[in-house]
């Protein structure tokens, strides 16, 4: 069953007066009930972006321009004020980059649970004292917090601490979709690791949508069941991530970004970074945004956009090289090799 | 919950403050140059009067001039303040200078003290609403006019106040705390007619000091609606009014506190312009009436008061922020 599918959409920056960037162009793409999907990019690929308009969190100057985004069924776009806030118990929630700061400083942990659990009253339930304690307990305990972290201030956490107390407030919502939008990003290795393993844990357990936002290839292609790449706006590649971990066809673009890691066990390392920097978003893209960057392109990819046309195992590749054709995903196996 | 701790230590760092203030208000006057005697003696020869040894010395009884050292007026000067024992006024005839304070005190702590709170209050709940509706009309209008109305010094808008609205529509009293020949008592007709008296003066004071309090929330609250976990409270869905109070103005209320400890503590030593203005009876008034009279006994007492009132305000809002924001507790 398709619990959100997005149609056509796009967001805009308006900064200032006449000044237009087109964050995120013309993005469709379908979440499976109980998926685990990772959005991978570099910075300001539009990626974050995409995570908040697909759960109504678009802050101005960013709106969404166009597009369809429907939510078991129902458009969520047109959503606003009461209407939106009842979608959000027992439907999408997110998990933000800065979890550190993502709680209020002055109230316990106890009641801001007690806020969430408040704010979404279902027909017949009293969240009294002793109901949200209880409730409280269950929630860390399912993030792996003691329970006597409920009586404490974010001060007195540390930030792996309080990233797990915000998932904690996060599923409070019970939530049918997680965006987690770079969630271990502020954190150290170590603790990044953990948080990713209970995330993870916690997915399968609980069977929610989980959408995963990272610029870190590797935190994506191990957690997640299907990868999205992003490149300027636009998904350039989306495939499942074992296809992907295994090689086969990709965008120049994904195939650059695996180059950007190395093997830890390797012995020679050698780390390569991408040439050139993204293009300017304020401006429209009638070719290939990657192609300034690109070690294959030729002439048309500097004429044509490419679209995202399937491959091969259910992935999707937007080049006019490596995508459609059987002809071209020769000549790019030899050009990756 | 509170940490004792913190408030033991406010508490000593409270009394330590104290007693450099008491002190420095002794030691202060006596670094001086020249002596109240002195300042006599120099009216008495400007008015034409011959000054004689005799002269002198009798004007230093009069006044109590002390001959003992100085570490021994140090401590009889800490005995009488701790008895509330600040000697007599010069400017009005037989009054001691704790009584002449204890009359007009109660003036200045209603009218100013009133004044401070309702603008305080009045001025953050709008720079809270203005802030949560930033960018609208509503929110156009309470920054502008407040900043208009705040431009005008408070003597004017004083005078203003009283020209038209005591001089010529006769709609307020011109001068006083209360009507003369009424004896000041706590029956609710006299109450009536000094609240009457008082609401000129304190509509000039509310005016004026409005301002500072709704921009000053508005901005606070602006730059706490940036914050991560007010975002976060709306992407869970909290109700605006939980997300408005709890989230934005429970945060952004917490620098204007701080604001409003330091105007409270300022309350005591009144507002001299004002007061003066409207002929209050106040502290204020006070501290002219001893300015014009060199009377320094009553002007060492008020200054006293002024340190300490702010003293004791900012030590109860240190307390009061302890109870406000977890994490100045340990900090």
């Amino acid at each position: 069953m398709i619990l959100l599918e997005a149609k056509g959409v796009n967001v805009v920056y308006q900064p200032g007066r006449g000044e237009r960037i087109w964050a995120v162009r013309d993005v469709s793409l379908s979440l499976e009930e109980g998926e685990f999907v990772g959005v991978v990019g570099e910075s300001g690929c539009g990626k974050s972006t995409l995570g908040f308009a697909l759960t109504q969190m678009l802050q101005p100057p960013a709106f969404l321009e166009s597009g369809v985004i429907e939510f078991r069924g129902v458009d969520i776009a047109g959503l606003r004020g009461e209407g939106l806030r009842h979608q959000r118990r027992r439907g999408f929630a997110v998990v933000l980059q800065s979890g550190m700061n993502a709680l209020n400083p002055v109230r316990t942990i106890h009641h801001q649970i007690g806020d969430v659990l408040q704010a979404h009253k279902l027909g017949g339930e009293h969240w009294s004292k002793d109901a949200v304690h209880d409730r409280g307990v269950e929630l860390l305990g399912m993030v792996g917090l003691d329970s006597s972290v409920l009586g404490r201030f974010p001060h007195e956490l540390s930030g792996g601490m309080r990233q797990r107390a915000a998932i904690a407030l996060a599923l409070a919502l019970e939530p049918e979709l997680i965006v987690f939008d770079e969630p271990t990003t502020a954190l150290d290795v170590i603790v990044q690791a953990a948080l990713m393993e209970m995330i993870k844990e916690l997915q399968r357990a609980r069977g929610f949508t989980a959408l995963l936002i990272s610029h870190d290839m590797s935190v994506v292609l191990d957690a997640t069941d299907r990868a999205i790449v992003m490149y300027a706006g636009r998904i350039v590649e989306d495939q499942g991530s074992m296809q992907m971990v295994q090689g086969g066809r990709h965008h120049p673009y994904t195939e650059a970004l695996f180059r950007c890691y190395a093997d830890p066990r390797a012995d020679d390392v050698v780390l390569q970074d991408i040439p050139g920097s993204p293009p300017d978003l304020s401006l429209p893209d009638s070719s290939c945004a990657f192609a300034p960057r690109c070690t294959i392109a030729e002439g048309r990819c500097w004429h044509e956009r490419p679209l995202l046309a399937e491959v091969g195992s259910g992935g999707a590749i937007a080049c006019h090289l490596r995508g459609s054709s059987e002809e071209s995903a020769m000549e790019g196996r030899q050009g990756g090799a | 919950m509170i940490g004792l701790r913190y408030f033991a230590r406010k508490g000593a760092m409270f009394l330590l403050t104290l007693w450099a203030a008491v002190t420095l208000n002794f030691i202060i006057p006596r670094l001086m140059p020249g002596s109240p005697v002195q300042a006599t003696l120099a009216r008495l020869a400007a008015g034409g009067q011959t000054v004689t040894e005799a002269t002198k010395r009798a004007i230093e009884i009069q006044l109590g001039l002390p001959h003992s050292s100085l570490w021994t007026q140090y401590l009889d000067y800490l005995v009488n303040i701790s008895r509330l024992r600040f000697g007599m006024t010069y400017s009005i005839t037989d009054e001691s200078v704790a009584h002449a304070i204890l009359a007009a005190a109660p003036w200045t702590l209603v009218l100013v003290g009133t004044s401070t709170v309702i603008a305080f209050v009045v001025g953050t709940l709008l720079g809270v609403y203005a802030g949560w509706r930033r960018q609208t009309r509503v929110d156009s209008v309470v920054t502008v006019s407040s900043t208009f109305f705040s431009a005008f010094p408070p003597f004017f808008l004083g005078l203003l106040l009283l020209y038209f609205l005591g001089f010529k529509y006769h709609m307020f009293p011109l001068t006083g705390g209360y009507t003369p020949g009424l004896v000041p008592q706590l029956t609710l007709s006299f109450l009536g007619n000094a609240v009457y008296h008082s609401i000129l003066p304190a509509v000039t004071l509310v005016v004026t000091s409005l301002a500072g309090w709704v921009l000053g929330m508005r901005n606070n609250m602006i730059n706490t609606l940036g914050e991560d976990y007010v975002l976060f409270a709306e992407a869970n869905g909290l109700r605006n009014r939980t997300i408005a109070l709890l989230y934005v103005a429970r945060n952004a209320l917490l620098p204007n506190v701080t604001g409003f400890g330091l105007a409270l503590g300022a309350v005591i030593g009144g507002s001299v312009l004002v007061e003066s203005i409207f002929g209050y009876p106040g502290i204020g008034s006070l501290l002219l009436l001893a300015v014009d009279n060199r009377d320094y006994p009553l002007m060492q007492a008020i200054f006293l008061l002024i340190t300490v009132s702010m003293l004791v305000t900012i030590f109860l809002v240190d307390l009061l922020y302890g109870l406000l924001d977890p994490r100045v507790r340990e900090a």
